[in-house]
């Protein structure tokens, strides 16, 4: 397991090495002054832009300069906004939990729903169950996810109103942010009204993370189908049987968890698509993430935004496979072997 | 069945689940929506002091939220009305104006502000100075640019700012201008506090007084988040009555679809500037508040230049125009704008009822091109402007309607546009010979429709696209500017209309109209016919 975690995280220093090299670059890449698309800062002084030039070792050869933009990125300074001359830093830690609740949420959903119809189009191969969820796991992998997302507000929030199409919560609600995890936030807030706000913030989360997990949720119904139909297929379960078992018994004492364990792997891969359908969803329904920050960030080219939103953006879906990838291996020992050994 | 198995867990989760969506029942409680009211507003504002800027969504946000004007707009029939001056005196010349300021109007006690003194006549007058002295500590502060002061040539017409005591204050005049106090009474000419000013130069801190605003408006700051929301909470201490709701929130929508999603949803209280109209006006729940706004779409004639310097042809086009059609198809029916007869609308008081509306007959008109000598016909070049404008939805279908209707009386048109700013340059230098264009008026003074858009003064600077100068129409308007007795102008702008109306310099069009959409539990008047939004008597149930 040791030599497992440092070759993991020897993976995780490199790729993050990489990506601040492909984050400075842009600097370069974007048009206009590169200290202006490092700083942010625009409209500033003569004077003022000569200090920034300065910190950054402007004058310095290309090394030095990316190890100063190293250290600046390790001491929390990201430069500023050019549209909201706000530090990127503080930009990203106030919309990037938004995200993170509402991919944790969608992936919840999408596991809940997508592992136990996939176990159950298993349990009945090639039966009509089978056939009627590989189609419908079929269709809802192929939907759009914006017409999904303007549907779902269509029939939910507008013919019925039955769910908020917008935000994260209502706004008459205060708020402090404290963790910036919205619902973190309201048990740890004093306000009065607490629970009215923690109804209001659950009814929010519904339809955008409902929406996002529709299509990693037919993806888990296939990989559980699989992992499950591979299971079944091993010489314990046959074993099992001829020891008079019954099927239901086998299924659920056996195969479910030995089926699983094939399937935690996968949703450390599906936590990136995820992110990616969660910024589109995002700006559909104003969830106040850094997806939506983003994309914002680059209609307005702002550029110091987009370097630094990606930047977090891709080390944190990176973070995630790193910890599923632990997960797996801390689950199954043959990983562990099979990740060093060949 | 005593094992533990894997769909356990679920249940216990779905139940959770449940509990938390629907399970625990509140109604001991009051909710807190039931009182608070929310604004999808359009956009954020660029700061929280209307001095320093035009913008509506600027406005909307402050003015009547945050602050108060030494007098205002009376809703009703829009005549000044006492503020934050319980009364006023002119004298007869017309040049000294002297306010008897409220007693015991508080400012909003915030967390970074607690005055120790109402409003007094340093106040007002640290207000006025700030935008009229250029020595003034706070004058350069964000940037030293008071646009609607400066257009009106404000520091032109004070001469000084006194304080005879505390509660009385006096403007002396250069000249006489009887707009001067419609001038004050517009959303831009608010009461800061002088005891926060110098609070913020001690800290030196000046910048934040045009954005940690305090004033004597019935709601204060609490919040704001830049594009995202303004969270106001009422002034409990309001001179003119508490509000009755307990919060009020701005949530910044710009897109029109969004809004209007928001508003369905029930996620908004009110929204501005609704798309789909006929969708809310059948909806049971919602209502259309409308109101005709103060501005004018006209099509200018060059009274300068062939064949508009004749007045006959000039009623001739009038008469071929078929009006009807251009509301029926540029303004959606009577969903956007009225027919106007004058340039004045029919919600200011110099609005003359009296005065007809140009019958559409292509007969009347063909009789006055032959007494004009002109009945084989000519060509003609019409102007469409190349922008959208709230008084012009569409010129340039406007232009293509006219263009059919004068056909049938000989007249064949091309319709030109350039870019918008070229169009004005051009226009200001007199090169066309008819243009389709409108005014929107800053305040309801008739004057500012009036001297802006005929007088001979901006016919010289190129702002009257006409060109027409008449001498018996000027002097009216002089005439009613030097006299504060609203009857006696009265009279004086219905004689103006009556030569506007013999000479035809312009054929007025439409008045388009302002919206604004709310659920029903909202009551109070929101919308005005100029300026901003006002939520101070406003209540929810």
């Amino acid at each position: 397991m040791l030599i497992f975690t440092l070759r993991r995280l020897n993976l995780f220093l490199f790729t993050l090495v990489l990506l601040t090299v492909l984050s400075f670059s842009l600097s370069f890449l974007s048009p206009g002054d590169q200290i202006t698309n490092i700083s942010g800062q625009i409209n500033a002084t003569p004077e003022h832009i000569e200090l920034v030039a300065l910190q950054y070792s402007k004058h310095e050869s290309i090394l030095i300069q990316y190890w100063v933009y190293i250290k600046h990125l390790v001491n929390g300074d990201w430069g500023v906004s050019m549209h909201s001359q706000m530090p990127i830093a503080e930009e990203i830690l106030n919309h990037l939990p938004a995200t993170m609740e509402l991919s944790l949420v969608a992936l919840l959903i999408a596991m809940l729903i997508g592992i136990p119809i996939g176990f159950i189009a298993a349990a009945h191969h090639r039966k009509v169950a089978d056939n009627i969820i590989l189609s419908f796991a079929m269709i809802g992998y192929s939907i759009p996810i914006f017409w999904l997302g303007l549907l779902a507000i269509l029939i939910f929030s507008i013919q019925l109103a039955w769910l908020p199409s917008a935000g994260q919560i209502s706004l008459v609600y205060e708020i402090e942010q404290v963790t910036g995890f919205q619902f973190i936030d309201i048990l740890l807030s004093d306000n009065p009204y607490k629970w009215q706000a923690f109804q209001n913030a659950s009814a929010h989360i519904i339809l955008p993370a409902t929406v996002i997990a529709i299509a990693p949720a037919t993806i888990f119904i296939r990989l559980a189908r699989t992992a499950m139909l591979n299971v079944l297929d091993t010489h314990y379960i046959k074993a099992a049987m001829a020891k008079g078992l019954t099927r239901q018994q086998i299924i659920m004492r056996h195969a479910i968890r030995n089926s699983l364990v094939d399937v935690i792997r996968d949703v450390g891969l599906q936590f990136a698509n995820l992110v990616t359908l969660a910024m589109v969803t995002e700006v559909i329904f104003s969830w106040p993430g850094i997806g939506r920050w983003l994309i914002e960030s680059i209609y307005q080219r702002d550029y110091t935004a987009i370097q630094g939103g990606l930047l977090a953006l891709s080390s944190f879906i990176f973070i995630v496979h790193i910890l599923t990838d632990f997960i797996y291996a801390s689950l199954n020992p043959l990983a562990r072997e099979a990740k060093y050994g060949s | 069945m005593t094992k533990f198995t894997p769909y356990q867990p679920l249940y216990l989760l779905c139940t959770l689940l449940l509990f938390t969506l629907f399970g625990c029942d509140l109604s001991n409680e009051v909710s807190l929506s039931e009182n608070s009211v929310i604004y999808c507003s359009e956009g954020s504002p660029e700061v929280f002091n209307p001095q320093l800027v035009t913008s509506g969504v600027t406005i909307d946000a402050t003015s009547k939220q945050l602050y108060n004007q030494l007098i205002t707009f009376s809703a009703s029939d829009n005549t000044i009305a006492p503020s934050l001056a319980k009364s006023w005196h002119v004298t007869r010349d017309n040049k000294r104006i002297t306010f008897y300021l409220r007693k015991d109007v508080h400012f909003h006690q915030t967390n970074y502000f607690t005055p120790t003194r109402p409003l007094n006549a340093d106040d007002v007058l640290f207000s006025f100075n700030r935008i009229l002295d250029s020595n003034n500590p706070f004058h350069q502060i964000s940037g030293g640019k008071y646009p609607f002061f400066q257009s009106v040539d404000f520091s032109e017409l004070i001469d000084s700012i006194e304080k005879i005591n505390d509660y009385t204050v006096r403007f002396n005049l250069k000249r006489a201008d009887s707009s001067f106090l419609a001038n004050l009474a517009t959303d831009f000419a608010i009461i800061l506090s002088k005891e926060y000013a110098e609070q913020l130069m001690k800290l030196n801190l000046p910048d934040l007084i045009d954005n940690l605003p305090i004033g004597t408006g019935p709601f204060k700051l609490k919040e704001y988040r830049t594009g995202s929301f303004i969270r106001f909470s009422p002034h409990s201490q309001y001179w003119n009555g508490a509000p009755q709701i307990n919060q009020l929130l701005f949530d910044i929508t710009p897109s029109n679809t969004g809004r209007l999603t928001k508003l369905l949803a029930g996620e908004c209280d009110v929204i501005a500037y609704p798309i789909a109209q006929e969708k809310i006006r059948n909806n049971p729940q919602l209502s259309l508040d409308q109101v005709t706004a103060f501005n004018i779409g006209y099509l200018g004639f060059n009274t300068t230049k062939f064949p508009f310097d004749n007045k006959l042809v000039r009623k001739a086009v009038a008469h071929a125009i078929n009006k009807q059609a251009i509301l029926d198809t540029v303004y959606f029916g009577d969903a956007e704008g009225v027919a106007a007869s004058t340039i004045i609308p029919p919600s200011s008081w110099a609005y003359d009822d009296k005065i007809p509306v140009i019958e559409y007959s292509v007969s009347k008109a063909k009789i006055l091109l032959e007494q004009a000598g002109l009945s084989d016909g000519f060509t003609i070049d019409l102007w469409a402007m190349p922008v959208q404008r709230a008084y012009n939805p569409d010129a340039v279908t406007m232009a293509k309607l006219i263009q059919a209707d004068l056909k049938k009386i000989g007249i064949t048109v091309n319709i030109i546009s350039f870019n918008w700013q070229e169009f004005l340059r051009r226009l200001a230098l007199g090169q066309h010979q008819s243009v389709l264009l409108g005014w929107s008026a800053d305040h309801p003074d008739p004057d500012n429709f009036f001297t802006p858009l005929l007088s001979c003064r901006s016919a010289e600077t190129g702002n009257n696209r006409t060109f027409w100068c008449n001498q018996a129409f000027d002097h009216l308007l002089q005439q009613a500017l030097a006299t504060t007795d609203v009857t006696e102008r009265k009279a004086f702008y219905h004689q103006a209309l009556q030569i506007i109306h013999k000479e035809l310099p312009l054929f007025p069009i439409a008045h388009s109209k302002r919206f604004q959409a709310r659920s029903n539990n909202i009551h109070g008047k929101l919308l005005n016919s100029f300026g901003g939004i006002d939520f101070s008597g406003v209540s929810k149930n």
